[in-house]
């Protein structure tokens, strides 16, 4: 979308650019909270072990950490039950199978019991938050209000829906600030040592949610890149420094290529780890890897000085007595993730009222009209939740001559380049300590704090028996 | 009866009321197209049954965007349907076993519950050079829905991607993508959209625990209380349309007035579906009601038949 309206020279209306921060806004918050814990809590969280737990210890513990609207010892008890009564059944579905009782959990029952209910807490807000997506784009998954020159929506412009949707941004950020924040230092508490684990090198952020015309200032989360760890040395990012690699990916042979002049010929083949290995080209910023994500975005808008990324990581880091080293590491890309969803959530908010402000000054302008030139180029930088995400595309007589787009995954789960560096993933993976090569529960720990979009086959190899284990994250 | 008071009384905990699930029991009854002396026995279905069906969920050349629909479902909750109602045996994305006990799950489901286990199918098959083009833990999708499917009770092919190939069969699909139908030569139950909405698959289910069996099925094999009926039939913006009242612009008065999108290139009067009945997300709203045209993203080969998108037909 964004990188036609840049081909096609469009500029969207104020409303127009408000309700896509809100759809945005709203996809963060609730793809975030599906990913701590439904997609990554049970790395961490023995649901096994809940049922040992004391309730009434429970409710203290929970009342300790939490700010939960639910608890108490009964409520903790009823969830006991329910958890129970499902292991009971002998049916355990998809907690079937799963590394129950590995060494490497550290949670008491009591802690994970509390995880557990906020688990199926979790469930339940995430369908409610995923309506402030079908308010204003029709249906979640996939909205359908954004149109090339603005949105669609300009009938669901009326108080009802606005209190609507303000109320349910409400009623998650409630649930983001007293639930969701207290669980991931509570459970990061007991896994500190993973703040020196899982790390990687350079970092990039497109940014995301434009707060006024002039782009990349005016976004909340800030562009730029990182190289070697070095916050202080952050450099804005230019998009011409991106190049995509098909030396070890299923492509036909060819050299880096810039997105603009780039080819995607699929050439499907055997895993052959020193050849090709994978569907994922190689992307790369100014000739290196970045990894991509929340904790790419907070720590360019901590290099930035951002003050409330800053305030929140500084917080963050006091509470749980970690040094700002600790940020490169798997705690920190899922403490980032946490933290950021804080910062969106009160932007959400502040933008509902910014579109009732720019609604009572008496514009109700959500498309601007535009026609398609003859030829064009136009590129469409922005974040997502699991990271940046570029669009570049070529139009001649009015069609498309080429389009190619650069995703977050590529970016962090790209092979290695015809220079041999590591994608992000790969080196975040090296020295990962896995304590029963079997059940590598710690590898799952790092690759699904990249919160990856793709089922992918890793290889571990013990180094005293030198065996080679297939290990499949799925 | 007791069994009934105990239900209520855990749902009542939880926040919904009886009334509010009564209400809800009607809707998916209605939906279904079922008289209304069905609506306590839909109730019953959500009661708890002793034995949980099993169900194996096959994810292949998709978004995940089927299993996030179904993660929208709101009565029952997701929670509800994962605890209570139904046994998910095998799930990418919800379990948590992975890799090779991952696949141990799926092994053992389909074994121990052959021929009783339900098989929902969210993506497309790729079967051009062996399925080359997609694969899970070195098996190709093809070996995959050749193993599993003709195992299972029924197949139900949530999304347009496993029901016709969807965006991946689009042209020029370099992997030979297909519906799995298509893909391996079986019959299947199909629930497509893109996505599709969890209302259908939540109907559909519980036709075949109340009734024992699935629903009846138009001949692309949609059930008929979902597909019957076209998206410009049941549109609320219909009446615009025969009174020729038209959007001939996004963001204009007529587009703030709710006019017929027609002339944007809407694909209602030849898509089947009940998007402007059923709606998304709890009944929030759905594309036509949020001023886009519809796409017939429900439709087979929706990419290149419908396409170029917003010209009017």
């Amino acid at each position: 979308m964004r990188a036609v309206e840049n081909a096609v020279k469009v500029k969207i209306p104020k409303n127009a650019r408000i309700i896509r921060n809100l759809l945005h806004g709203a996809q963060f918050q609730h793809d975030h909270i599906v990913h701590f814990y439904h997609l990554h809590a049970l790395d961490w969280v023995d649901i096994v072990s809940a049922l040992s737990a004391d309730p009434a210890k429970t409710a203290a513990l929970a009342d300790n950490v939490s700010n939960a609207p639910w608890g108490g010892a009964v409520y903790f008890k009823e969830v006991q039950q329910r958890i129970k009564t499902f292991v009971d059944s002998g049916q355990l579905g998809p907690f079937n199978n799963a590394y129950w009782g590995h060494p490497a959990y550290k949670l008491p029952p009591e802690a994970n019991l509390m995880a557990a209910a906020h688990y199926i807490e979790a469930l339940k807000l995430q369908a409610k938050a995923a309506r402030m997506h079908a308010i204003f784009g029709g249906k979640n998954p996939h909205p359908q209000s954004l149109v090339v020159g603005g949105v669609t929506c300009v009938a669901d412009l009326t108080p009802d829906r606005i209190a609507e949707f303000l109320f349910i941004t409400k009623e998650t950020q409630e649930f983001i600030n007293k639930v969701y924040i207290p669980d991931l230092l509570a459970v990061a508490s007991f896994y500190k040592d993973w703040g020196a684990i899982g790390g990687t090198t350079n970092f990039l952020a497109w940014g995301e949610f434009p707060e006024g015309d002039n782009e990349p200032d005016s976004l909340l989360m800030p562009r730029g890149v990182i190289m070697k760890r070095d916050i202080a040395g952050m450099k804005m990012a230019i998009q011409e420094k991106v190049t995509e690699h098909v030396a070890h990916g299923w492509y036909e042979d060819g050299d880096a290529k810039h997105p603009y002049i780039g080819e995607t010929k699929p050439k499907h083949g055997d895993y052959v780890t020193d050849k090709k290995y994978s569907w994922f080209k190689a992307p790369r910023y100014d000739g290196e890897p970045c990894e991509v994500g929340p904790l790419a975005r907070v720590l360019v808008a901590y290099g930035k000085g951002n003050k409330e990324i800053k305030a929140l990581v500084d917080s963050t880091l006091a509470k749980l007595g970690v040094p700002v080293q600790a940020l490169f590491s798997t705690l920190g890309r899922t403490a980032a993730r946490g933290l950021e969803t804080v910062a969106i959530g009160a932007a959400t908010e502040r933008w509902v009222m910014e579109l009732i402000e720019n609604l009572k000054s008496g514009d109700t302008k959500t498309y601007t009209a535009w026609e398609m030139p003859n030829s064009a180029m136009g590129v469409g930088l922005n974040d997502v939740p699991r990271g940046s995400l570029g669009h570049w595309i070529k139009i001649e007589n009015k069609v498309i001559k080429n389009y190619q787009y650069v995703v977050p995954s590529t970016w962090n789960l790209g092979p290695r380049c015809d220079k041999g560096k590591l994608g992000p993933v790969e080196e975040a993976l090296i020295g990962t300590p896995v304590a029963d090569p079997k059940r590598p529960l710690e590898i799952l720990r790092t690759i699904h704090s990249f919160d990856p979009c793709i089922a992918c086959g890793v290889h571990v190899i013990d180094p005293e028996s030198n065996q080679v284990y297939d290990i499949k994250v799925l | 009866m007791e069994k009934e008071r105990d239900f209520f009384e855990k749902l009542e905990k939880r926040g919904v009321s009886r009334r509010d699930f009564m209400r809800y029991c009607t809707f998916l009854t209605a939906t279904m197209g079922l008289s209304s002396s069905f609506v306590p026995k839909v109730a019953e279905v959500f009661a708890a049954p002793a034995q949980r069906p099993p169900v194996v969920w096959l994810q292949f050349g998709e978004c995940t965007g089927c299993t996030e629909s179904l993660l929208r479902s709101i009565y029952p909750g997701i929670d509800q349907l994962v605890l209570e109602i139904l046994s998910i045996e095998y799930h990418e994305t919800i379990m948590a076993a992975a890799g090779k006990q991952a696949e141990e799950n799926l092994h053992n489901a389909v074994k121990k519950y052959e021929g009783k286990f339900v098989c929902v199918v969210e993506g497309a098959v790729a079967t051009k050079y062996d399925g080359a083009y997609g694969k899970i833990g070195g098996k190709t999708f093809l070996q995959i829905a050749k193993e599993v499917c003709p195992k299972a009770a029924a197949v139900i092919c949530y999304g347009t991607c496993s029901t016709f190939g969807g965006v991946q069969a689009a042209n020029p699909n370099p992997g030979g993508y297909k519906g799995v139908g298509e893909a391996i030569g079986i019959k299947t139950l199909n629930i497509p959209g893109c996505p599709p909405n969890p209302v259908n698959l939540v109907g559909t289910i519980v036709s075949y625990l109340l009734l024992g069996k699935l629903p009846a099925l138009d001949n692309l094999g949609r059930p008929l209380f979902a597909y019957g009926k076209s998206v410009h039939d049941q549109c609320q913006r219909r009446s615009h349309f025969e009174n020729n009242e038209f959007v001939k612009e996004f963001g204009s008065k007529e587009a703030a007035m709710g006019y017929c999108l027609y002339k944007m290139g809407c694909r209602g009067p030849e898509t089947f579906n009940n998007c402007p009945t059923a709606k998304f997300n709890d009944g929030t709203s759905w594309p036509v009601e949020a001023g886009h045209p519809c796409l017939g993203c429900s439709e087979p080969n929706f990419w290149d038949k419908m396409s170029p998108f917003y010209k009017e037909m």
